[in-house]
């Protein structure tokens, strides 16, 4: 064994140099969940299914939906992002969460803004079609 | 030399405060060169300072059971002997601070010292995991003393002399003669491991047998000693070792003479090091059967062998 | 100085450095010799299998992971295994290779980690630093296949929830090429190595007729030469589809242990190779129903620790009735007091580390029927019990507020 001690004296440590040298995690990795609520129809599969009761999914009015996730509750296992109809939960690479106090861990995504009203019909011209409705 | 001079060397160079600065950085090389060994990156320098900072700097409590004096004191006698028995020991001269016939029996008692204060301390500690400990490193002592002595008996008895300061200006005198001694300087060096309860010896401290050993109940000052008696004692060792079975270049000019007694401590310790990453700890039973079955023979052989080359030359 | 008559009570545990999570064993010592060992379990007790009941079957498969880090996957899959066999659901093949390609590869993280605890508890600390730094490669690359370390939440009801890209397999066999290198190693260094050899052999020694009484499982079984293996025994996932041996050793103690343990991971990486080689192609899921069907099952599953066992009892709703566990390290404890029969207590961390002890998993609830009978308590009784338990031992917890509430 000692000429393989004597070896690792001359190699590079295997020591990460973390949190001097960031760490990058590979890509799917699960850690912060991420809600784009602009694509929310608020089914609330992402609740019903959350084995942390994590996240809440709130009706704004107008089909807009506000989401907010506990993160001190979370456990990263992805179900929500997996059973939305939409895929409107990512799971970034981001697991640096550590805080001082449980009431920060508390994210809220607020629901889009609201759609301007239609304008009324006044020019003879043919209106330009309105863009499908993104939900 | 003058009293005050005395003083000065004995408090500061090359005594206490040089000894501990050495400890000090004996434990860094140690830890360091252990890391390194198994591929890790090991502490900065200034760890084992900051770690005496820390322990400085920590409540200090002692145990309602126990017994307060002697919990008190025996840290303070560990280091106290250490610092004694350095000053026995020729550095990078021929001669020590204060040789005498006879120190090397004293400094090998000096040096049992801290044991003993381990014992007590862990003894009166009133845990039972230091009260454990306790036992185990005053068994220890039975099984790594004699071949720890009969190696150092052996450059003696070429020497003809029982003062350390002795030996080393024998050696100095018939050069290459300190290379017949190298049987017992492998001798040396396993029971120093033995000493300094470390690696594969370091049953009393059995981190995950026993806690913490003898040290179990200590914390703060009291275990800041403790610490820093162990480091001195490493150098210390080193040193004794050192002096007696490499005692090359003792005649060169101050500051190389420094630089050759830094740089066997130095090998010393990185052979302890190395032995420390080597093995695996052993039981209690299993020491003493190696100590009493294989150590103790080869320091008898090299006994034998220095009294033959005594009757040639 | 104590006679050698004196006995000395020493706890080990609940903490202890010896113990990675705490469980009791008080030894009783004369000098240096171990007499007897009294066990306590339930330090670890989280109540998941009552909070099973509470959550639906799509929630637990994420609780029952968390039974354990390492056998998470074990657990994981005995429990959907279960619920599978009782909705009648019949997987795709591929999503069986991949629970199996993960299950060997989290078998592949425990046995290095074993291998560095044992390390660890001799006082070898070199290994425990080598076999960790070899840990990290199959970790990174879990964490690539699966997104995370430990606790990779592969399983869903019906199959798996992520598949493995055919990109990914060359780094899979790279990693597991490395990793044989290293483990070659290791087997080179137990067998040669003095101090190993002197602390591991003749260690904690189980009899065959012994580990059969007591009913051990797992590597502690097979190194006393009981040859059982769930794996060829009852063949599930994509077992029956692969070539493997099992591994047995007839020297009955800790360095026996060591060996099984070693040869496993040579034999899992063959495996591997196997499963990256036929891996069939098709879905990786069917759909399952929200609500199970009344029944029972029992899924087993060979953990790296040893048999795991999980019964599941359905009643038609969406919330499982009972799920209980058996974790093999429940079946090795009782073990563990015959091995360290006048062994030395210097043994002791290393006899105990030589099962793979995983108390997380191991504390569930058991009911024991004494001469008694047996008594139940709800909530409010055990509040009160615990009060009065401790107030006669000078401590007054009687003005703590309970939260009646314990789920989600």
């Amino acid at each position: 064994m000692a000429p393989s001690l004597l070896r690792s004296l001359f190699r590079k440590p295997a020591t990460t140099r973390y949190p001097f040298v960031k760490w990058e995690m590979p890509d799917n990795f699960r850690a912060r969940p991420v809600v784009h609520t602009e694509n929310c129809i608020g089914c609330k599969m992402c609740v019903r299914n959350c084995p942390a009761a994590a996240i809440q999914i709130e009706d704004k009015g107008d089909k807009r939906f506000q989401a907010t996730i506990d993160l001190g509750r979370c456990v990263y296992c992805g179900q929500c992002a997996f059973v939305c109809p939409k895929k409107t939960i990512e799971l970034t690479k981001d697991f640096e969460l550590a805080a001082f106090d449980r009431a920060s861990l508390v994210v809220v995504y607020d629901a889009p803004p609201p759609k301007p009203a239609a304008e009324p019909q006044t020019s003879a011209e043919p209106k330009p079609a309105e863009p499908a409705p993104t939900v | 030399m003058t009293v005050g001079t005395a003083v000065l060397s004995i408090l500061v160079f090359p005594g206490f405060l040089f000894l501990v600065v050495l400890g000090l950085a004996g434990e860094f090389v140690d830890r360091r060169l252990y890391a390194r060994l198994q591929n890790r990156q090991g502490p900065p320098w200034y760890q084992p300072v900051a770690d005496m900072l820390k322990l400085f700097g920590k409540e200090d409590v002692v145990p309602e059971e126990a017994d307060r004096r002697v919990f008190n004191l025996a840290p303070v006698f560990a280091l106290a002997a250490v610092v004694a028995a350095s000053l026995y020991i020729p550095l990078w001269g021929t001669q020590a601070l204060l040789p005498f016939d006879g120190d090397l029996i004293v400094v090998v008692y000096l040096l049992l010292i801290p044991t003993l204060t381990f014992f007590l301390g862990g003894w009166t500690s009133s845990s039972v995991f230091a009260t454990l400990g306790a036992m185990r490193a005053i068994t220890q002592v039975f099984a790594y003393e004699t071949p720890l002595l009969v190696s150092l008996l052996a450059p003696a008895l070429l020497a003809n002399s029982w003062s350390i300061s002795g030996i080393a200006a024998y050696y100095s005198a018939h050069p290459w003669l300190w290379a017949v001694n190298l049987i017992g300087f492998g001798v040396a060096l396993v029971a120093l491991l033995g000493k300094l309860e470390r690696v594969p010896f370091d049953i009393p401290e059995a981190e995950t047998e026993i806690v913490a050993g003898v040290f179990t109940e200590y914390s703060g000052r009291r275990l800041a000693f403790f610490r820093l008696a162990i480091d001195c004692e490493a150098i210390v060792g080193a040193s004794l070792v050192a002096a007696i079975f490499l005692p090359f270049g003792l005649g060169l000019a101050p500051w190389l003479g420094i630089l050759v007694y830094l740089a066997k401590v130095l090998f010393v310790l990185a052979v302890l090091a190395l032995l420390r990453t080597l093995f695996a700890r052993l039981r209690i039973d299993q020491m003493i059967a190696f100590c009493w079955k294989v150590l103790a023979p080869i320091a008898f052989l090299q006994v034998l062998v220095n009294l033959i080359v005594r009757e040639l030359i | 100085m104590p006679n050698k008559d004196k006995i000395v009570r020493v706890p080990i545990g609940p903490q202890h450095p010896a113990l990675k999570e705490p469980e009791s064993f008080m030894v009783d010592l004369q000098g240096e010799r171990i007499s007897s060992v009294a066990l306590r379990l339930g330090y670890n007790h989280r109540g998941i299998e009552k909070g099973c009941e509470e959550r639906t079957y799509v929630q637990d498969v994420y609780l029952i992971e968390r039974v354990c880090g390492i056998c998470s996957h074990s657990h994981s899959t005995a429990f959907v295994q279960a619920v599978e066999e009782i909705a009648g659901l019949e997987l795709p093949r591929r999503a069986k290779y991949i629970r199996t390609l993960i299950g060997e590869l989290e078998r592949i993280h425990s046995h290095l980690l074993w291998l560095g605890v044992a390390g660890h508890e001799i006082g070898f600390d070199t290994l425990l630093m080598y076999t960790w730094r070899d840990r990290e490669l199959v970790m990174d690359l879990l964490a690539e296949l699966t997104g995370n370390r430990v606790h990779y939440a592969m399983n869903v009801i019906g199959g798996v929830k992520r598949d493995v890209a055919l990109d990914q397999y060359a780094r899979i066999l790279s990693v597991v090429d490395a990793l044989e290198e290293r483990t070659k190693y290791y087997i080179e260094l137990a067998m040669t190595e003095e101090t190993l050899a002197q602390r591991l052999s003749g260690v904690g020694y189980l009899s065959k007729a012994d580990a059969e009484r007591l009913g051990t499982v797992g590597p502690t079984a097979r190194a006393s030469g009981v040859d059982r293996d769930t794996r060829r025994d009852d063949p599930y996932a994509s077992y029956d589809e692969l070539e493997f041996q099992v591994i047995t050793d007839e020297r009955c103690d800790v360095f026996g242990r060591t060996v099984v343990r070693l040869g496993e991971l040579m034999q899992t990486y063959s495996m591997i190779r196997q499963i990256l080689k036929q891996m069939p192609d098709g879905p990786i899921s069917v759909k399952a129903p929200l609500r199970i069907p009344a029944g029972e099952a029992v899924g087993r599953y060979e953990a790296p620790r040893g048999e795991d066992v999980h019964y599941v009892r359905a009643n038609g709703t969406d919330k499982p009735e009972r799920v209980k566990v058996r974790a093999p390290t429940l079946a090795n404890t009782q073990s563990v007091a015959k091995m360290l029969e006048d062994g030395y207590l210097a043994d002791l961390p290393i006899v105990v580390a030589a099962i793979d002890p995983c108390f997380s998993c191991t504390d569930r609830m058991i009911g024991v029927r004494g001469a008694g009978g047996a008594k139940v308590m709800n909530w409010e009784e055990l509040v009160q019990y615990g009060v009065r338990w401790h107030r006669e031992r000078g401590v007054d917890l009687s003005s703590l507020k309970m939260r009646g509430d314990v789920t989600a």
